[in-house]
Order: structure tokens, then C-alpha cells, then sequence
């Protein structure tokens, strides 16, 4: 600090910072990708470890037996599930109360603001069935869940059969200190959505559910749990959830310990675990896994019934059963026994997860990068920002500082500032709050006008005025004081930058893998932006190019490469699910693309036309 | 209680306990009640009376010879001026919907309250000594029990006794939700009985047993009441109440036995008994087609327990005849029917948590009134600590979508560290009907000592007690006689027409704002350097103004300007 008091010296500072300015933000930038890309380098991870005491040393034994009967359960369920044509409520709760629980259903029902096309569905209405296993002599004051949803069409019988079956094994045992909760839900994340908000009794996304009437005290964790087929080959651990929230790394450790000691493939991200680390294919194997998750992590939605459980401060995770051609096969009383492992845990813990990490990422089940080691990843890309800011208020002040012995006109130029960068700012705002309201509320109008259906609709008007907004505002301050000139640009692009290292700075620290990807794409064009720059890289790298660009890196990583043109409906889709999953289930990423980021884009926009 | 004409020798019995009465100064009763419940479980529901016609609480009488009575507890009431106690241990909680209500209802974990005599002066000194008395005597946490969930409820707790003390400075009423009820607590609670746990009912109680089952439940009730009305009578009830479950304890067969619930059969009752009688409730089974009794007995009595008339089998364990040849009596009970849905008690109560994040939340309470046409008013009375800020301006009330406006409203706000907020209410439950009553909190950040070891786990907050006088099916019996099987006689009825209620709801588990414990080394190390290091620089450096100072001349040229400045030549610059 001294450094900065001395005048002397702090000009000698500032004056290294603003000759090496552009060379310094080069190397960070890369050092931050570096970085970032060696986090997934094995000698620089750490590997898994249980930090839970109560779950670390006890001694679980496993013993159910009756995966055989939840087989022949599932078939029962689908014979029944066809004759219902959806959730076959009755026999649920029949077969639930046969088993000793306390059986109660809700039901609910959810107009979506436009169709989704990807499932099907407009006007949802559905059933939630759910059994309570009281646990002797505990007051209901603790309870874990174990969900399972009730899909249209083939899949997930298998995960309700095996849920009743264990059900069924878990209500004979005396050991139970939690309260269990055995949850089928229809309509997948929109049952699981309008159960919580049953459970806590809240309504932040406008579903009309009906009061639930049994509950268990304060849920500690929950496990979902997706099965299609009789035999797996692998099971397949689900993180990601609402608003990139992950939960407890010791949830993660659970499963991978349990997998370890039954003998059962696990993956993340559907990737199996390599053991080359030091060959260039085990790092990109492990590069991949990470890529992936962080690709998910930013897109902000539930990748599973679990995600939505996050918000309530209930770790939970879901296992999805694999079934490829690999020649290891698992059969359903392992998965069931591996279950019964995991909630025998859960069941032991006396407080509730707390003790491991809640912000990391995984490049495998078996090691682990923490917030201290991928943060200074972003930090190196964030000060870029800053750098340039101080630069060109380094720049912005010098000729100020001259006049001062000089004569006082040199200071004019600066004075219009304000009012030539609040209009900007203003419209750019505006233009995001259009494009945050108006697809949803124009839907039907589109509809009228154009031969388009409601999701189209909706999709095609955000791209509209995502390009309007392009248009519209790049001459304001031409009007308001004639010629546009540096000094005003250059305070525009200071206040932007400024703007953005906080955004982005916000954003970071609660979805890391978000705040990275926009600064990755946002940072090298705003630094660098003047108005001689052509137009065409300002779009390549705007946010929604970043959409496109992620969405094609991410066909690519799960293997499922796609044409130009898929891609372009991928995006669209991805589009129209971004402003679902906000309806409804409060997701925060469309709100905060629309409202801030691209507002902020379309600042540095603006410096384009500033001539 | 009456009995059906064919079986009027039983009816001897209370002339039997007046002549022993006056022979000895006290007596003792024991009895053990089974319920086969609706769901496939069943309730075995101990209870034991020592009465004890003697006032220790008498000026300048001093009692030192006990027979019957425990002397450790009788000393503590003479000590503490205590009027009336009633302390119960629960594990579990009480399913109403399943099993209806029970004979003596608890809230999970620990209870005590306590009405002093109106002559003690320092009633709160007197109440923290006992409870650290208690606390050895039961084996229990109870000097965790101190001013901060200590209330002192204005309606809800009458005295059941004689007497009709109503200022309730007097009296004192605490939980601890989060007591754990276990062996250590049996065993003394077992002393207190006159044949311990060697002779009579008191054999049954196998630890193992008892804490393999879905609830457990035991108190201590003392009171003095009326006998005959002639002299003031002291009455210590101790009472069981455990409920075996279908599928864990009984392997999903419903069969029950006393030798498969307890491990153990009956061979003799207490000698020093004046009673001892098992009753089975058969009253859903008149003909024998819900359920098969064995031994059967020629002996039914009849009761008036909770608004409703039992018919029960009576084993009375003073006669030779009940153990048979094998001289053990193994009651045996085989069900023939199904388990029947859940039932629809006429009061019923349950209680939650809303929201979410840890900064404020909604506590729900929810009150059933499942009359068909009866409109009754219920008392809901919440105890509820000072960390969770209630907001009492949110407090709402409503019954079928409708505002219901309470008719009395005892409210004591809550001190930090030292009351926690006591809310009372009268209301009236329409008939057939949901009653919903919301308020609003604010989870206090507490100072960093005052975290619990296991701060993740959350804090409880106790049950609230909701009592009524509930419309009763039949008419209830007003005089209080002995011969009164003793699990119909505990709380003094009034009048005909209802009868009284209490019901516990669940406690909450709340998680108040935790900060990192793992790592508070890290924690504070951090924050002090950044506080420090940071904000005092930055604070410095943008305050400040900064100038090129002149650098002073060097010692050569100041002497130089001294001599110039004597010689009167400008000086050097």
C-alpha cells in the first residue's frame, strides 16, 4: 500500500500498467484458459474423500434381496400404468398402504406459457402419489425422500417398481431414525416442482396444487432414482442442479463408495473413469467430463428430479441406470442394495450435510477441483476487465490533468459525458426488458400474424428483438451532441467494463461454470473494443453465439455430433427451454441474460457506431 | 364403571381397597390395558397408583415413615412446596390418525410441569432446584430446563388435583423435545414402584422390549386429591404407554402375545397390590370376528374412556384361577380381520414449517375438527424460543377459508437469552372443519458460543399443545369413585356432555443461519487481514490528497543558508 501512496511511485505504476496494458491482459487471458484446462489434469486435482464423519466410519450391511419381485412389480405397474393411461393412482396407493405406509396424494395442475414442444405438453395435470415410512419412536421432525417419477411410456417402471420394493424391505426394519418418504411423481420435473412447494407450503411459480396433508418435518437429503431396464451396465450420477446450485460433494463420495464396494460401473456425465491420466487420451477423457459439467452447471437447468430439491437446502442427487452393450451386466437387487447402502447412511447422519464441499467440479468420480482451485481461472479472465478499465481511466484523466496548469476549456469535452452515456445505458436496458417480456406476452399475436405455432412464436420474437436491439440504438449521442467523440466512447466502454466485472464477478461466484463461459466469450471483445472494430466479430461473440457455440461443443462432447442445421434447432429448442425452466421453475439464467448481460453487450455495441 | 348384572361379584372390590385404606395409610393399584389397534399395531398402557393419605405439605409436619409411597419423591415435594407434578419421558410420536387418541397424552421428548403451593415465595428458585433434582432422580437432562423455555401458560395447564388454584404464577411448564428416552430413565422410573420390576405387571417391562417398538412413553403424575372427600390424599400415578408395530415387532403376522411383546409372561400380581387387573379392549370385536382371545375370560367390564363406552375382557391377576394350570397367564390375541384405513379423530392436530432459505419462515398449525355438526372450542397454547423471532402482527386464524377471530389471546413476547414467546389462544373450531393458524418468524443470528455442538442438525422448538373439551358420544361420569378402572379416571370430569382433551403436535426442527465451523481458524484469519489490510489502505488512500513534497535540503546547504541568512545575501534555493 505504500506503493500506492507514494505519488512518485504509484505513477510509476500506473504508467508500467498502461504501457504493458495490452500485453498483460493477453497473458492473463490465456493463463486463465491454461488454467482452467489443467484443473481436469489429475496431479492437479484431489482426490474424493468422505468428510462426514457419521457416514465415513459406520458399518453398513446390505441385505435386500427382492429385486426378483420388483421386477415382476414393474410389470404389474405397466399393465397398470396402460390400462390408466398415465399414473395409476389407486393401485399406487393401494400398493403403498399394503406395505404400511402413510399413503396421501396431491394433485396439481400448470398451464404453461406456451407448449413445449420437446415433451408435449400445454395444459399439465397430474397426481403426485407419495407414502410415508414413519420411523418408530422418532417425532417427524427429520425425513429423507427417495423419488421416483412415473414417465409416460415405457421407461421408469423399473425405478417405481424397485421403489415399492424397497419400500416394502425398508418398512420391516426397527434401525430408521428419519422418517422416509417414497415419492411416484407424475409429470416429472413439474410434479416434483409442485410437491415441494406443497411440502413447504410456498407458491413462486404459479402452480395450482392442492395442500398436502402428511408430512415429515424438515427434508435431509433426497435420492432419485431413474431405471428402464431389468439389467444395467452402468449407473450414471446426476449433479447439476436448478441455477447450477450442486449438491454436497459427500452425496457424490456416497455413491461412488457404495459403487466401489458392490461392484457396480458408475459414471458421471455418462463417462466412465480412466486410469492413464499421464496419456494425452486420459486427459481429454478427463477434460471432457469437466467440459461437460460445466457446460451444464451454466445452462442453469434441473438435469433431474433432484435439482429442484437444492433450492430447499435438501442435498439430493440422482442415479440413472445405463443400459448399453457393454458385456457387465447389474441386476436389480445389487441397484436396490446399493440404494439401501445410501439411505442407511443418510439415515445415520445426525446433522445434516454439511461437513464436504458445495462449490467444485468433477473431471472424474474420484477427484475433485474445490472453488480455491478453479476460481483464479476466472479471476485471471475478470481482471482483464479491470486493467482496461483502469487504463482507460488512466487515459481519460491525463489530458484533464494537463489543463489544470494550462487553460480550464480542456476540461469541456468531458462534461456532456454523463448524459451521452446514461442514454446508452437506458435503451440497452430497455431493450433487455423487451426481450425478457415480450416473447412470452406477443405469443399470440405472433400466432395471429404469422403462420408459426406458439413455441416458434415465442422463440422467433426473443430472436427478433435480440437483433432489433442491434439495430436500434447506435446513433443516441449523435443526436444529443452532434459529432460522437473519444472521450466519449471512451467513458461509455469505462463504465461498461466496469459494469460487466461486476456482473460477471456476481455471477461467478454462484454459478461458476455460467461466469466462466460468458467471460471466456465476452472478455478478449470488450477489452479490445473501439469503434474501428468490425462488426461481424462483435456478433460472433456475442451471448448468443456463446448459446450456439455451447450447444454444438456439447453434441460434440456426449458424442452426438450435429449438422448446421440440427444445431440451429437445438438452439432454438435450448431457447425455448431457457424461458420454460424459468416459468417454471424459477431457473435465473434466461432473466439474467436477457435483463443484464445482453444489455451490457449491446453498451459495448454502441461503441461501434460511435462514429 | 359398570358391570353387566352376571358378573356383580367384582363390584366388592371398593369396600376391599376403603378397609385397606384405613388400615394402612395408602394402597396400590396396578393395571395394564391392550388396545389392538385399527392399523395392526397394538397399545399396552401401564398404569400404577400409589395413594397415600397423608399431607406432607402440612405446617410443621414432618413425615419421615414411607411404606408405599417413594420416599426419594416425597421428600422433593415436601422440599419444594410442590402442589401438584406431572413429568413425562416420550420416544415417538403419537399417531392420531392411526391409533386414536391414547389414555394419557405426551409430547415427544421430556414434559414437566409443575403447580407450586401459593406459600412459596421464590417460585422460579424453587422451580430450577427441582428440576436439577429431577434430573438425577430420572437419569434425565432436566437442568437443561431454565428460564429460556420455561413459560408459565395461563389456561392450559389446570390442576388436576384438588384444589383450584388459577394463579398461575404458580406454575411452570417446560419441554425439551430433544430428550432422548431411553434405559437409564426406565430403571428409576421402575424403583419408584413397590414391588420394583420383580413382581406383578412390572416384570413386562424388558428394556429390550419396550424400546423395540414404535412408541414409548412413560410419566409420573402426583396430585393430591379427594379421598372420600373426608381427609386430602396424595395420588402418584406412574404410567407406561408403549405401541408394538405390526411389521417390525410382530414379522407382519397379527399375532400378539404378552410373551412376544414383552418376552415375558405373568406368573403372580404385586403382593403388596390391592389390584391388579389386565384389561383387553374387545368393544370393535363383540362377537369375536375381528380378533381371538385366549385364555377367554367370563369377566367384561364396561367404561367410559374418552367420549366413548369400551366394553373390555378383564384378567384380574389376584385370583389363582387367571394362570391356570401352567401358573403363567400368556394372553394370546389372534386377528382374523383387515387393517382398516386411517381414522378421522374428532380432534386432531399437526403442525410445519413453510418457506424456505434462513432468514424467515411461516409456522403452520393446522387443526382438525372432524364433528360432524358440533362446533367446540379448542385452546392452542405455543412455546416457542426467543431465536425464532415471531412477527405476531402475521398471526392469522382461518377456518374454512374464512378469518376466525379467537375469542382470547394470551400473548408474551420473548427477551432475548432469557423468555421464549408464550401465544395462548381460545378458538373455535366450526364443525367438520380445517382450522389454520400461521404466524411469521425471523431466524435470530446467534452469538457464536451460543451454537449447539451440532449447530447443522437445526434447534427444536417444543410441541404445541392444543386442549378442548370435545363432545362426547355418551355421556361421561361426573363422580369420581374408586372403582373406576384407573386409566378412566385420570382427569376429573366436569360435566356430562364432553369430555377433555389434550394433543400434542409434531416439534419443529428449524436450522437458524450456521456459519462455517469447520474451518473457523481460516475464517477469522481472513476477514481480520482483509478488514484490516484492505478497507484501512483503501480508506487511507482515497481520503487523502497527494503532493510532491519538497525533499529537504542536505545538511551542507542548510548551514550554507544559515551563515547567508546571518550574512543578509539571498539564499540559496
Amino acid at each position: 500500500m505504500g506503493l500506492l501512496s507514494d505519488p512518485n511511485r504509484r505513477k510509476a505504476l500506473t504508467g508500467l500498467l498502461t504501457r504493458l496494458n495490452t500485453p498483460i491482459c493477453i497473458v492473463c487471458y490465456l493463463a486463465g484458459i491454461v488454467w482452467f484446462m489443467g484443473l481436469a489434469f489429475e496431479p492437479f486435482t484431489l482426490r474424493t474423500y468422505m468428510s462426514e464423519n457419521a457416514m465415513g466410519s459406520t458399518m453398513v450391511e446390505e441385505r435386500f434381496s427382492s429385486g426378483e419381485r420388483a421386477l415382476s412389480l414393474a410389470k404389474e405397474f405397466d399393465a397398470h400404468k396402460r390400462k390408466a393411461g398415465g399414473m395409476p393412482v389407486e393401485w399406487l396407493v393401494k400398493a403403498m398402504q399394503s406395505r404400511g405406509l402413510e399413503v396421501f396424494t396431491q394433485s396439481f395442475s400448470r398451464k404453461l406459457p406456451f407448449p413445449d414442444e420437446n415433451k408435449e405438453r400445454y395444459m399439465v395435470r397430474g397426481t403426485n402419489v407419495y407414502g410415508i415410512l414413519r420411523a418408530p419412536r422418532a417425532p417427524r421432525t427429520e425425513a429423507l425422500v427417495i423419488t421416483a417419477p412415473c414417465s409416460p411410456g415405457n421407461t421408469n417402471n423399473q425405478a417405481v417398481a424397485l421403489l415399492l420394493a424397497l419400500a416394502q424391505y425398508f418398512r420391516n426394519q426397527i434401525y430408521w431414525a428419519k422418517d422416509i418418504i417414497f415419492l411416484v411423481n407424475e409429470h416429472d420435473l413439474i410434479g416434483t416442482q409442485a410437491w415441494l412447494e406443497g411440502y413447504h407450503h410456498t407458491n413462486i411459480t404459479e402452480y395450482i396444487s392442492g395442500s398436502l396433508r402428511g408430512r415429515a418435518g424438515s427434508i435431509q437429503a433426497a435420492l432419485s432414482l431413474e431405471l428402464s431396464s431389468d439389467v444395467i451396465t452402468s449407473l450414471d450420477l446426476v449433479l447439476e442442479g436448478l441455477n447450477g446450485q450442486l449438491p454436497n460433494l459427500d452425496l457424490a463420495n456416497l455413491f461412488y463408495a457404495f459403487c466401489q464396494k458392490l461392484g457396480v460401473l458408475c459414471t458421471i456425465q455418462g463417462k466412465l473413469q480412466r486410469n492413464d491420466w499421464d496419456t494425452a487420451e486420459g486427459y481429454t477423457h478427463a477434460a471432457q467430463t469437466m467440459m461437460l459439467m460445466v457446460l451444464k452447471q451454466a445452462c442453469g437447468r434441473s438435469w433431474g428430479d433432484h435439482g429442484l430439491f437444492l433450492r430447499y437446502h435438501i442435498e439430493a442427487a440422482s442415479v440413472r441406470g445405463i443400459n448399453s452393450f457393454r458385456h457387465y451386466k447389474t441386476d436389480a437387487t445389487t441397484i436396490g442394495r446399493l440404494l439401501e447402502g445410501m439411505v442407511r447412511k443418510l439415515n445415520n447422519l445426525l446433522e445434516r450435510l454439511h461437513q464436504s464441499y458445495f462449490f467444485y467440479l468433477l473431471p472424474s468420480l474420484s477427484r475433485f477441483v474445490s472453488i480455491g482451485y478453479y476460481m483464479p481461472a476466472f479471476g485471471l479472465l475478470a481482471v482483464i476487465l479491470l486493467l482496461r478499465a483502469l487504463d482507460l481511466w488512466v487515459h481519460l484523466g491525463a489530458p484533464a490533468l494537463a489543463a489544470v496548469d494550462g487553460v480550464t476549456e480542456a476540461e469541456q469535452p468531458s462534461s456532456p459525458g454523463v448524459l451521452t452515456v446514461l442514454t446508452p445505458v437506458v435503451i440497452s436496458h430497455l431493450t433487455g426488458v423487451a426481450l425478457y417480456l415480450l416473447p412470452v406476452h406477443l405469443q399470440e399475436m405472433a400466432v395471429e400474424h404469422f403462420p408459426v405455432s406458439e413455441t416458434e412464436a415465442v422463440v422467433l420474437t426473443a430472436i427478433a428483438i435480440y437483433t432489433a436491439g442491434l439495430a436500434l440504438p447506435h446513433n443516441t449521442q449523435r443526436l444529443l451532441s452532434g459529432e460522437g467523440t473519444e472521450q466519449g466512447w471512451k467513458v461509455l466502454k469505462l463504465t461498461a467494463l466496469l459494469y460487466l466485472a461486476v456482473l460477471l464477478g456476481c455471477t461467478a461466484l454462484i454459478n461458476f461454470s455460467l461466469g466462466f463461459i460468458l467471460a471466456v466469450t465476452l472478455v478478449p471483445i470488450t477489452a479490445s473494443i473501439t469503434p474501428a472494430l468490425y462488426a461481424v466479430v462483435m456478433v460472433l461473440l456475442s451471448p448468443a453465439f456463446t448459446i450456439l457455440y455451447c450447444v454444438f461443443i456439447y453434441q460434440e462432447l456426449i458424442e452426438a455430433p450435429v449438422s448446421v442445421s440440427e444445431g440451429w434447432m437445438l438452439f432454438l429448442s435450448v431457447i425455448s427451454q431457457g424461458i420454460l425452466d424459468h416459468a417454471l421453475y424459477g431457473s435465473l439464467v434466461y432473466p439474467l441474460l436477457a435483463l443484464f448481460i445482453y444489455p451490457c453487450w449491446l453498451m459495448f455495441w454502441n461503441i461501434l457506431f460511435w462514429n | 364403571f359398570r358391570f353387566p348384572s352376571p358378573i356383580g361379584h367384582i363390584s366388592t372390590c371398593p369396600s376391599l381397597i376403603g378397609q385397606c385404606c384405613k388400615t394402612h395409610p395408602g394402597s396400590f393399584q396396578e393395571e395394564l390395558v391392550i388396545r389392538p389397534l385399527h392399523s395392526g399395531d397394538i397399545y399396552a398402557s401401564f398404569q400404577f397408583r400409589t395413594l397415600w393419605d397423608t399431607d406432607f405439605l402440612q405446617e410443621g409436619q414432618k413425615v419421615s415413615h414411607y411404606r408405599l409411597f417413594p420416599k426419594s419423591l416425597g421428600q422433593v415435594l415436601s422440599k419444594f412446596s410442590v402442589r401438584e407434578l406431572h413429568i413425562s419421558f416420550t420416544q415417538g410420536f403419537w399417531r392420531t390418525m392411526q391409533w386414536g387418541q391414547p389414555f394419557i397424552p405426551s409430547p415427544p421428548g421430556a414434559e414437566l410441569w409443575v403447580w407450586f403451593h401459593d406459600t412459596v415465595s421464590d417460585v422460579d428458585g424453587n422451580w430450577k432446584e427441582l428440576t436439577n433434582v429431577l434430573s438425577g432422580i430420572f437419569c434425565a437432562s432436566l437442568n437443561f430446563i431454565d428460564l429460556t423455555n420455561t413459560v408459565q401458560p395461563s389456561a392450559s395447564f389446570k390442576p388436576l388435583g384438588l384444589g383450584n388454584a388459577t394463579d398461575h404464577r404458580f406454575l411452570r411448564y417446560a419441554t425439551l423435545p430433544r430428550e432422548i428416552v431411553c434405559t437409564e430413565n426406565l430403571t428409576p422410573w421402575k424403583k419408584l414402584l413397590p414391588c420394583g420390576s420383580k413382581a406383578g405387571l412390572a416384570v413386562l417391562m424388558k428394556s429390550e422390549k419396550l424400546f423395540h417398538s414404535s412408541f414409548h412413553s412413560q410419566a409420573v403424575h402426583i396430585r393430591p386429591i379427594c379421598q372420600q372427600c373426608s381427609s386430602k390424599a396424595w395420588e402418584l400415578r406412574q404410567t407406561l404407554n408403549v405401541v408394538f408395530d405390526l411389521h417390525t415387532s410382530g414379522q407382519g403376522k397379527k399375532e400378539w402375545s404378552l410373551f412376544k411383546m414383552f418376552s415375558r409372561t405373568l406368573t403372580e400380581a404385586c403382593p403388596l397390590a390391592s389390584s391388579s387387573k389386565v384389561y383387553v379392549d374387545i368393544t370393535d370385536n363383540p362377537e369375536g370376528e375381528l380378533f381371538e382371545l385366549s385364555p377367554a375370560t367370563p369377566l367384561l367390564g364396561q367404561a367410559v374412556v374418552l367420549g366413548d363406552r369400551r366394553t373390555y375382557s378383564v384378567y384380574d391377576l389376584s385370583r389363582a384361577e387367571t394362570f391356570g394350570q401352567l401358573r403363567s397367564f400368556n394372553l394370546l390375541l389372534r386377528w382374523k380381520g383387515d387393517s382398516g384405513d386411517m381414522l378421522r379423530p374428532l380432534l386432531h392436530a399437526e403442525r410445519y414449517v413453510a418457506g424456505f432459505g434462513l432468514q424467515t419462515g411461516e409456522i403452520h398449525t393446522v387443526i382438525y375438527n372432524n364433528h360432524p355438526y358440533r362446533a367446540f372450542p379448542v385452546l392452542l397454547m405455543d412455546s416457542v424460543p426467543w431465536y425464532l423471532q415471531l412477527y405476531i402482527h402475521t398471526l392469522t386464524v382461518t377456518s374454512k377459508s374464512r378469518d376466525n377471530k379467537p375469542s382470547y389471546i394470551h400473548y408474551q413476547p420473548a427477551k432475548d437469552r432469557h423468555r421464549p414467546h408464550l401465544l395462548e389462544m381460545l378458538i373455535q373450531l366450526p364443525p367438520h372443519s380445517m382450522t389454520e393458524v400461521t404466524v411469521q418468524f425471523e431466524r435470530a443470528l446467534l452469538k457464536w458460543t451460543e451454537y449447539t455442538p451440532d449447530p447443522n442438525h437445526g434447534f427444536y422448538v417444543g410441541s404445541s399443545v392444543v386442549s378442548a373439551l370435545v363432545p362426547s358420544m355418551v355421556a361421561m361420569r361426573t363422580n369420581f369413585t374408586q372403582d373406576q378402572p384407573l386409566f378412566s379416571s385420570f382427569v376429573p370430569v366436569k360435566e356430562e356432555s364432553s369430555y377433555f382433551v389434550r394433543v400434542y403436535t409434531e416439534p419443529l426442527l428449524v436450522n437458524l443461519p450456521t456459519p462455517d465451523f469447520s474451518m473457523p481458524y481460516n475464517v477469522i484469519c481472513l476477514t481480520c487481514t482483509v478488514v484490516a489490510v484492505g478497507y484501512g489502505s483503501f480508506y487511507n488512500l482515497l481520503t487523502r490528497t497527494f503532493q510532491v513534497d519538497e525533499p529537504s535540503p542536505p545538511l551542507s546547504k542548510r548551514l550554507a543558508n544559515l551563515i547567508r541568512r546571518m550574512r543578509g545575501v539571498p539564499l540559496l534555493t
